[in-house]
């Protein structure tokens, strides 16, 4: 196998206001599916086209943000490998056992410089739906809402995004595919564990431990447009789009959940291989790298996050 | 007959109508468009309309409304009690006087942006 060590975004956990709505978003608008409830009300959701059993995670709190974001490693013994590695670099690693969340087995976590908790983990029971795999029909369950096909990546906002970037890249083997600004003084950074334009990202902001949006991969501009118009339906919090990103070239919206988390639907972007140099962009072409065809940041953009 | 819709007075810069089912933010971004909140020294703070990013904290000064959650990051128990508020997240129930709490600060390249008063967790 090519591809080992950390795989891919394994889940986020957001926290929510409200839960009845932001079920009825996510399950409802998104197209996610409910998997199950945790015994302290934390509700487990997926995609249909998604195997493992859960990728995305809502708790109730008081304040809207992020808790944690996870990654798949390819194999247990991967954590103990990633756990010295990480501890060697200097930050703590502590342990979460087996089914703290279900279906998950042990997860090893650790704060990122800028205020972020990340963990890893290497077991994933399946759940239901999930995709076919003999003569396997494009869907088995009929995709509804905005027919989300994964939790796809977050972009994070918090200091020193040059130290994740090498934290991530020395540490974790990711690959830094794009960057925003002049080196040593870098806005954002753009990190990718496979063959994705990004997995997770980075962007510079004075407050720590910030969620500016989790994006969700659909499979074409059809679908982006359809996305749309479900928004429009059923008024939720428009940021901007449909449009497309220089960054990723990915086509997108940016929009709100009802406790105010940023999400993204997203489809495209760039094909990356590990030999493939790093993209740049300047300060002065920034509008372009983030909202391409409106070639200018919106107010929201660079304030607004939970 | 019952009010179906209100006037919000914005301190020093206005006024905006206002549905009973309306957030009084998507009100006051209506009355934007439409010119009617001219001496606003600032494009108006607009962020998540949903409670969550804090950007759209205002003080209201007199008047009844309904309130959604909101983060306890943007709008302490303190803030509560002094009448603060995220304009995205309270429904008029009666006329309402509002002052924003948003203010205009040059950045380094002389770009305008807006930002709260106070940035906090
Ligand atoms: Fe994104």
């Amino acid at each position: 196998m090519a591809h080992t060590g950390v795989l891919r975004p394994g889940f986020i956990q957001l926290r929510v206001l409200d839960m009845p709505s932001a079920i009825t978003h996510y399950v409802d608008r998104i197209g996610l599916h409910q998997v199950s409830e945790g015994p302290d009300g934390r509700i487990y959701l997926k995609s249909a086209d998604e195997f493992d059993h859960h990728s995305v995670v809502l708790r109730r709190a008081d304040s809207a943000g992020m808790d944690v974001m996870a990654f798949k490693v390819a194999k247990d013994s991967d954590l103990d490998r990633f756990e010295k590695r990480i501890t060697d670099y200097g930050y703590v690693v502590d342990h979460i056992p087996p089914e703290e969340q279900p279906g998950i087995g042990r997860r090893i976590g650790f704060m990122l410089e800028s205020g972020h908790r990340i963990e890893l983990f290497a077991h994933a029971e399946q759940s239901d739906p999930k995709p076919l795999t003999l003569n396997p029909d494009v869907w088995d369950y009929e995709p509804h809402g905005m027919r989300a096909r994964r939790f796809d990546h977050a972009l994070l906002y918090g200091p020193n995004v040059e130290k994740n970037l090498d934290f991530f890249c020395n540490v974790l083997d990711f690959s830094c595919t794009e960057t925003v600004g002049p080196t040593g003084n870098l806005i954002a950074v753009f990190l990718s564990a496979g063959m994705k334009a990004h997995d997770i990202a980075f962007a510079n902001y004075p407050s720590p431990g910030k969620l500016h949006h989790i994006s969700f991969e659909l499979e074409n501009w059809n679908d982006v447009g359809h996305a749309a118009d479900i928004i429009a339906r059923y008024d939720i919090s428009i940021d901007i789009g449909p449009t497309r990103h220089g960054i990723t070239r990915g086509q997108t919206i940016y929009f709100f959940d009802p406790s105010g988390n940023r999400n993204e639907v997203f489809a495209g972007g760039f094909t990356f291989y590990p030999d493939h140099p790093i993209r740049t962009w300047d300060e002065g072409h920034v509008g372009k790298a983030i909202f391409y065809y409106e070639r200018v940041l919106n107010d929201a953009f660079l304030s607004v996050v939970t | 007959m019952t009010a179906t819709h209100f006037r919000i007075y914005v301190k020093d810069v206005g006024a905006a109508d206002c549905n009973i089912d309306e957030r009084v933010l998507v009100a006051l971004e209506r009355a934007q468009g439409l010119g009617q909140l001219n001496p606003l020294p600032c494009k108006l703070p607009v962020g998540c309309r949903r409670g969550g990013c804090g950007i759209c904290k205002a003080k209201i000064v007199t008047g009844e409304f309904l309130r959604t959650p909101m983060s306890r990051s943007h709008i302490s128990v303190d803030d509560e009690q002094a009448g603060f508020v995220l304009s995205c997240s309270i429904y008029p129930r009666s006329d309402l006087l509002l002052k924003l709490e948003c203010s205009t600060k040059t950045g380094t390249k002389g770009k305008k942006v807006i930002s709260n008063e106070e940035e906090n967790q």
